[in-house]
């Protein structure tokens, strides 16, 4: 029998409803793989029993000849930023450390009502701040990734950061991720996997424990772009739940997946091509443009001009609404409390978010509650808000040109853990090319392009408009099928 | 601008994050890296632009006005509630004295 973890969403699904094996089989499969890769750290919590039970309830439904579901017997990683009904759900801080949420998030309960069954929960950055999966309480996820003739522990990317090694070390097809400012995108380009952040609105927010609301979006990260496909498809939807959820129908994604690009402009923003950058993204971006004018794709300039603000408006804006978000860790409803002796309700509150809070998220809260604070609100929030609304329009304006972009993922491949962690604005450098769309709410995808020359994963970037997930999916596949990435890290962890 | 220890310390104060010697001295060149750096949006000319509330143009719904309409966000949980209280006394939230 073939190994059951080296197939993708797609295969596994059809594999189980063609009866080729079943899905108990593929759950056991993972979950032995999940069981044998503790050193990686991706994940926080597994969850066997509950791939299992999903999986046998598929097998149940087959036996009966009913409707397996889009994700019909695929077992899953579940970020452990999702909100899971009677499993702990701690945002990798230790202020949520046994927390166990009596409720289940949208997007959790879409996948399950789907068919698929979660293997565990993953690792990622505290609250999801963070590129490179080091402000974990539970300690670095590992990249199943090395350095060509080095043995230093690589970063797998944040904040999705368990997602993405899990996914690239076969120990999950796929994963759910959330990118508020690259966390999809850029742990994907870093272990050479695909993963697509819809449109800001398609899946619901409800149940994902909140960083910067206006900003945070779920989506799938997996090794194919049709997987993704597949995936964002049982994921997105309304949900009157979340207030700013997009009452829009789901497209039939995957059955509408196309990659020949006859009549379409992909636009390269000039503006990307930055000081520092490395020569081998630029090459790889390079290779990207060909490949897409293979597909048929016409390639125009663009310019995108207000790009290099869009990463100092996002370290206000994401820093300020985390700040009230997280204002709801008060070791009174939920979560750690540390009630020092004598101590009376604001000493409890105080003593409760320093012990329960990573440094990262209390840079970002003190950030955040600074440009917040009277007197320097107009200075730096409600400048920052203005500049959002200018790299929107930037976008609004490319689309007269363009019906895609193609960008770098990120500015570099991946590096060895600890080797940023002296200075956090490096570290924020990290989302350079992927905050633009995210503080315009367009879908993005990182696909992988190759292996640079110390064999480390490198991804391209497309944007798309608003609501036009095909398109970007599309440009997506026209990459893969030329790129023909087929690289895997070798399984030192087993 | 940039931020000195005590305005630090005030800014910990009111995000409600206890905070003092090394933690608040190591603080104080971090944020203020950060601040210098975000300096950079005062080159923008924003003249005329409003500052953006909603990143896809979206109208809030109003829901039917219905009681406990959605069941997961309804009434009648109060254990549901109190489940990962840290500490629950008599079917509330229980907090240090707060009134001599």
């Amino acid at each position: 029998m073939t190994d059951l973890t080296e197939l993708g969403v797609k295969a596994l699904r059809d594999g189980i409803a063609k009866g080729d094996f079943t899905a108990r089989e593929a759950a056991e499969a993972f979950n032995a793989a999940v069981e044998k890769a503790s050193e990686l750290n991706a994940f926080i919590v597994a969850t066997p029993d509950h791939a299992l039970a999903s999986a046998d309830s598929v097998d149940a439904k087959r036996a009966k000849g009913e409707d397996l579901g889009k994700m019909g017997g695929v077992p899953i990683g579940m970020k452990d930023l999702f909100c899971t009904d009677g499993v702990q759900t701690t945002a990798a801080s230790h202020i949520l450390e046994g927390f166990v949420p009596r409720y289940e998030s949208t997007v959790s309960q879409k996948l399950w009502d789907a068919g698929a069954g979660m293997l565990g929960k993953l690792n990622l950055d505290q609250f999801a701040m963070g590129s490179s999966n080091e402000t974990s309480y539970f300690a670095n996820v590992s990249s199943p990734w090395k350095k060509a003739g080095t043995n230093a522990a690589m970063s797998p990317g944040g904040s999705s950061g368990g997602s993405s090694a899990a996914v690239a070390a076969r120990i999950a097809p796929a994963a759910t991720g959330t990118d508020t400012g690259g966390s999809i995108r850029q742990p994907a380009a870093f272990t050479g996997i695909t993963g697509i952040k819809p449109t800001y609105g398609r899946c619901s927010r409800w149940g994902v424990v909140a960083f910067a609301s206006s900003l945070d979006q779920a989506g799938p990260m997996a090794r194919s772009v049709e997987d993704c496909a597949i995936m964002l498809e049982a994921m997105a939807g309304f949900d009157p739940k979340d207030a700013t959820s997009l009452d829009m129908e789901v497209p039939n994604w995957e059955a509408a997946l196309d990659a020949d690009l006859k009549g379409k402009r992909i636009g390269i923003p000039r503006e990307y091509r930055m000081d520092g950058t490395d020569a081998e993204i630029l090459a790889s971006w390079e290779q990207g443009k060909e490949w897409l004018r293979d597909a048929g794709a016409e390639i125009v300039d663009i310019s995108l001009p207000h790009t290099k603000y869009a990463l100092p408006a996002y370290y206000i804006i994401a820093p300020a609404e985390a700040s009230s978000n997280l204002a709801r860790y008060d070791g009174v409803r939920y979560g750690l409390r540390d009630l020092p002796d004598g101590a009376g309700l604001q000493d409890m509150y105080a003593a409760t978010r320093a012990d329960g809070f990573g440094d990262e998220v209390k840079r970002r809260i003190l950030i955040g509650t600074y440009v917040l604070s009277a007197g320097f609100y107009d200075a730096y929030y409600t400048q920052a808000q203005k500049v959002r609304a200018l790299v929107a329009r930037d976008f609004e304006n490319a689309w007269s040109q363009c019906d895609a972009i193609l960008a770098p993922t990120t500015p570099t491949a991946s590096f060895p853990l600890g080797s940023l962690n002296d200075d956090p604005l490096t570290m924020y450098l990290n989302d350079v090319f992927a905050v633009p769309a995210s503080l315009a709410g367009l879908p993005a995808m990182s696909v992988p392009a190759g292996l640079n020359s110390d064999g480390l994963p490198l991804g391209l970037q497309i944007v798309g408009k608003p609501f036009d997930e095909q398109g970007v999916l599309n440009a997506g596949l026209a990459i893969e099928q030329r790129a023909g990435f087929a690289a895997k890290p070798e399984a030192w962890w087993c | 601008m940039s931020v000195t220890r005590d305005e630090v310390a005030k800014i910990a104060s009111l995000a409600r994050i206890r905070m003092g010697g090394d933690a608040l001295d190591n603080m104080v060149p971090e944020l203020n890296n950060i601040l210098d750096w975000v300096e950079q949006l005062g080159e923008v000319d924003v003249t005329g632009v409003e500052p953006m509330t909603a990143v896809i143009p979206n109208t809030l719904r109003l829901r039917d006005d219905e009681v406990d309409a959605i069941p997961q966000t309804a009434g009648g949980r109060r254990e549901d509630v109190l489940a990962n209280a840290p500490a629950a006394e008599h079917g509330f939230f229980g907090v240090p004295k707060v009134i001599e």
